[in-house]
């Protein structure tokens, strides 16, 4: 039942031995290892809905198996993946290899609990586990910099975790019961008080707005994003987003199903502040891995259309998964690139990039206009299911801003790509630069491969994430 | 058949960028290669295409994308939509062939562009709104990397400006496409379905909210006059070819999309802003025409020139949806059958005469438009500068270059819309059928005067005088160069000598969409439709 998880734990167990009893330069060994689990758990996640047990809640309804779990499943094995085979050279010979691994997959596990939770304690167990290790793989690089970007990251998880905590607190306490189950039941009697109800969803909703990385719990992510090593912060931005952005949909969804509370309203302006500032944030960024992690704060609020939808739009559920997806993939493809051409940090460095490599040059150019939106990327099917969900909840002024917002994006990205399809500055000779990581190159190209695939194949990708065939 | 003819292009530039080592002259042929057989592949269409039902298509097909949110790969054509693909074919070969001489990076220049053509043709096919966006949003990047890759000046900024705004735009189109999926119901994205059974009937307001937004869309891509701000610099610094392809095509696919989605999908949001469209209509074309006049940059003025132009289709689109008293003739018999004689048929109503002016303006300026800024691409090669008129450096090229002189009159005298080419076709029925509707429309019959004017000044600036060029000489046309022109403007006099076999086809269809936008004559075509055809 939950294989899938087991196998990361194993692998996340194995890691931390090996890391102890192996010689330094044979460290390799425990890569192999967090493949092996990833893979393992990924396939378990997809052979397990023939199971019967599947498509209910498990552990006395404190865990759910259903068509989120299989996706998040999936969706974090498969990025943690893609990260590992685009940092390989970053990583590889690292003294640190083993910790790197075993804490890369404890976190992929914290975000598949926090996304299959639904369980108020579970929830807060799978923050803490999704977090802690977080704060640790930010902090790798030993540079000022990523010290800066674990301390932020670090100070902020602890103060939304405490808020969350309290937040759970309340909510158990007027419920009378911690699973999501009870929390519909408990609310809905009537005889709580609203405002503390308010205060609780919240609370709890901070926790995870700090994974998804979107308003207020947003700091830490371009400092991150700059800091830290390229692979750890591809892997910050995109895993716990997956883990945090499906829990804030089940939470959501049980607090308006409960009538309790009108939770849509208050994400939906969180989602437009997040949408907002993270496009213009982005404005002005001249770092290209800073100018990343505001894009994925950009993202994390158009991630929360469908959240501020829920239990509203029977569009939410599976659009938002779809949009994860295409999400996924297209960031890890824009990180991919970064950590291909290392030397390259800032916009101007990146001047006719493409034409030296015009593999990676393509891949930044579907990476980019994937998350964009522009057609026929996976995001855009993403942003048109989500933005007819938060329509048809209710939401259209969302949508009109949705759309300006994603206007005001491309300015950003447009004015990278446009450096790096210009023309070489005449100094710059073929042999001058040092061609970067081709394990990375590969990720990059395989990645946004991905991102057009899921386009094209939405069809198919849709039936799977409404749960016709993942239960 | 339909879907060879989209993906035929875009299979070729995918074999041409990844393909390593294919020498540059192979790859413009194979482009001249690739565009010849889709040209073909457009008329042996033209030839199989039997006028549908109507509200139908003819090479319809259709395959389950995403079912569950109501969307399909669905394309077809009809008396609207083949005209314009086969204009999208006529220009790209044209391109194709002026490209021959191409020396910078030709191979990647002839991937782009053949992606562009999937675009445009993928837009012009399109039955479905999600289907209709992709292309028209990738046509936009398609435009991008032309005019960042290859064109000069400031060309970077130029390009942005561009993107930026006509994004914007069909981020607009992609809030009103929602929004008519939404009222619909069951919810589908599916034109046809929509069409027949349009949604948002019954409530006005939110009717005209999504028509406003999906006329801001359409309306920067035409562009219409105060969204149109992002057309001249985008034309200065674009490729030849570029510009060829953004004014031949790609404006089209503004106003394709208002008669292809907004008129039959938003028929009566149609109505209630009839008079606004006309006023845009009649604006654009008078302020084109003048800011054009001001120009002293060849280029440019050409650009603003279809300004004006577009204008005269916005114009006849909207006096189409002014449902007056004329709207009585056309309940009395509107052509069903196809076979109506369209220039001064008596059946036709006046609204259904605009509407088919308006189509056979978007084919007419792109064969005219291609042509001049075809001609003004070898002036910039040979000179190095656009400019004319006082000041300018180039002048007397009657006799320098008679072979280039000759063919700039024809296209100019075509493009002010001289009797024997087809913008008089297209304006005369335009004015014909927007004046009998509404006579105030003819405050911009003035849009033509001041185009007579300007291109005759710039006929007389360019032609005539010293015979002056910079770099010291102004050799006359290569094969090349001369044929793609010679050819947009053959086919631009006979459509101007005999329009009728055009007429023909998109007569039928014009008759259709203004039955949908004039409530009185939607019942005329019912009963049209009962009776035997043939009638």
């Amino acid at each position: 039942m939950l294989t899938p998880e087991v196998c990361l734990l194993v692998g996340t167990v194995t890691c931390l031995l090996m890391g102890s009893f192996l010689a330094r330069e044979r460290q390799r060994w425990s890569r192999v290892v967090a493949v092996l689990a990833l893979v393992a758990a990924a396939v378990t996640a997809l052979v397990g809905p023939a199971s019967p047990a599947m498509g209910s809640l498990a552990f006395q309804a404190s865990y759910a198996l259903d068509a989120p779990t299989t996706t998040a499943r999936m969706l974090i094995c498969a990025a943690t993946l893609l990260v590992l085979l685009l940092g390989r050279d970053e990583l590889a010979g690292d003294p640190r290899e083993s910790e790197i691994c075993s804490l890369l997959l404890a976190a992929a596990l914290g975000a598949v609990v926090l996304a299959g939770a639904s369980d108020l304690l579970v929830l807060a167990v799978a923050y803490l586990l999704a977090s802690i290790p977080l704060y640790a793989l930010v902090g790798l690089a030993r540079t000022p910099a990523a010290a800066e970007a674990a301390l932020k990251t670090y100070l902020l998880g602890a103060l939304l975790g405490i808020v969350m905590l309290l937040g759970v607190v309340v909510l158990v306490a007027l419920a009378g019961g911690s699973t999501y189950a009870e929390l519909v039941s408990g609310l809905r009697s009537g005889q709580v008080p609203r405002p503390l109800v308010a205060v609780g969803v919240v609370a709890t909703l901070g926790g995870l707005l700090f994974k998804a990385g979107a308003v207020p719990g947003h700091f830490w992510v371009p400092d991150t994003a700059q800091g830290a090593r390229t692979a750890l912060a591809a892997f910050a931005t995109t895993v716990p987003k997956i883990g945090g952005l499906i829990a804030a949909y089940r939470l959501v969804d049980a607090t308006v199903q409960s009538g309790a509370v009108q939770t849509g309203t208050v994400v939906a302006g969180i989602a437009a502040a997040t949408a907002l500032l993270g496009v213009l944030a982005a404005f002005g960024q001249d770092d290209v891995r800073r100018l990343l992690g505001w894009s994925t704060v950009s993202q994390a609020g158009f991630l929360l259309f469908p959240v501020a939808a829920a239990g509203r739009s029977d569009l939410a559920q599976p659009s938002l998964l779809l949009y994860l997806a295409g999400y996924a993939a297209a960031n890890l493809a824009a990180f991919a690139v970064v950590a291909a051409e290392p030397h390259r940090r800032t916009r101007e460095a990146w001047r006719g990039a493409a034409r030296r490599r015009p593999w990676v040059g393509t891949a930044l150019l579907v990476s980019l206009l994937g998350l964009v939106g522009t057609p026929p990327t996976a995001v855009f099917v993403g942003k048109l299911t989500t933005f007819t969900a938060a329509w048809d909840g209710g939401l259209a002024w969302l949508v009109v801003l949705g759309a300006v917002a994603t206007a005001a994006s491309l300015f950003p990205y447009l004015r990278w790509l446009a450096a790096a399809f210009a023309k070489a500055p005449a100094d710059e000779d073929a042999g001058q630069v040092s061609r970067g990581p081709s394990s990375a190159a590969a990720a990059a190209v395989s990645a946004a491969a991905v991102v057009l695939v899921l386009g094209v194949g939405a069809g198919p990708l849709w039936t799977a994430v409404s749960g016709q065939v993942l239960r | 058949m339909l879907s060879l003819l989209v993906f035929m292009p875009l299979v070729a530039a995918g074999a041409l960028a990844v393909l390593p080592r294919v020498p540059d002259a192979a790859a413009r042929w194979a482009w001249v290669a690739v565009a010849g057989a889709e040209l073909v592949l457009v008329v042996a269409m033209a030839l199989a295409y039997r006028t549908p039902a109507p509200g139908g298509l003819a090479f319809e097909q259709r395959v389950r994308w995403i079912p569950a949110v109501g969307t399909s790969y669905h394309v077809g054509l009809d008396g609207i939509s083949l005209p314009l693909a086969a204009l999208t074919c006529v220009v790209f070969l044209a391109c194709a062939v002026y490209a021959l001489r191409e020396a910078h990076r030709p191979r990647a220049q002839a991937a782009l562009f053949l992606f562009l053509q999937t675009a445009c043709l993928g837009v012009f096919a399109a039955q479905d709104l999600v289907l209709f966006f992709v292309f028209f949003d990738l046509s936009i990047v398609g435009m991008y990397f032309s005019i960042a890759g290859w064109g000069h000046g400031d060309r970077a900024r130029s390009a942005l400006r561009f993107f930026l705004y006509t994004f914007l735009g069909s981020l607009a189109l992609l809030v009103a496409f929602i929004g008519l999926y939404l009222a619909s119901a069951p919810h589908t994205f599916d034109i046809v379905e929509l069409a027949a059974n349009p949604p948002l009937q019954g409530s006005p307001t939110t009717g005209v909210l999504v028509l406003v937004a999906a006329l801001v869309g359409l309306g920067i891509k035409t562009p219409v006059a105060p969204v149109h701000t992002w057309l001249p610099p985008a034309h200065t610094d674009a490729p030849t070819i570029g510009s060829v392809v953004l004014a031949g095509v790609m404006l089209k696919l503004g106003t394709y999309g208002l008669v292809r989605v907004v008129m039959p999908l938003l028929p009566d949001a149609w109505r209630a802003a009839a008079w606004v469209v006309v006023t845009l209509g009649i604006v654009s074309a008078l302020y084109g025409a003048l800011v054009a006049l001001a120009q002293s940059d060849f280029k440019r003025m050409v650009a603003y020139t279809s300004v004006n132009h577009m204008g005269y289709v916005v114009l006849a689109l909207g006096a189409a949806g002014l449902a007056g008293g004329s709207a009585a003739s056309a309940a009395s018999g509107a052509p069903v059958g196809g076979a109506g004689s369209a220039l001064g048929a008596a059946a036709a109503s006046s609204q259904q005469l605009a509407v088919m002016g308006a189509v056979t303006q978007m084919v007419s300026h792109g064969l005219i438009t291609a042509a001049l800024f075809l001609l003004a691409g070898v002036l910039r090669d040979r000179t190095g500068t656009y400019a004319m008129g006082p000041g300018s450096t180039v002048s007397g090229l009657g006799r320098l270059a008679p072979r280039w002189a000759a063919l700039l009159a024809v296209a100019s005298f075509a493009s002010l819309g001289l009797p024997a080419f087809s913008g008089f076709v297209a304006e005369l029925q335009v004015f014909a059928g927007s004046i009998a509707t509404a006579p105030v429309t003819a405050v911009a019959l003035l849009g033509i005067l001041i185009t007579a004017a300007l291109f005759l000044r710039a006929l007389q600036h360019l032609l005539t005088g010293p015979a002056r060029a910079p770099r010291g000489g102004f050799a006359d046309l290569r094969a090349a160069e001369a044929v793609p022109v010679v050819v947009l403007l053959v086919l631009a006099t006979a459509i101007g000598v005999a329009p009728q076999p055009l007429l023909d086809v998109i007569a039928p269809t014009s008759a259709w969409i203004t039955s949908v936008v004039t409530p009185s004559a939607t019942d005329a075509v019912a009963a049209s439709v009962a009776a035997p055809a043939g009638s």
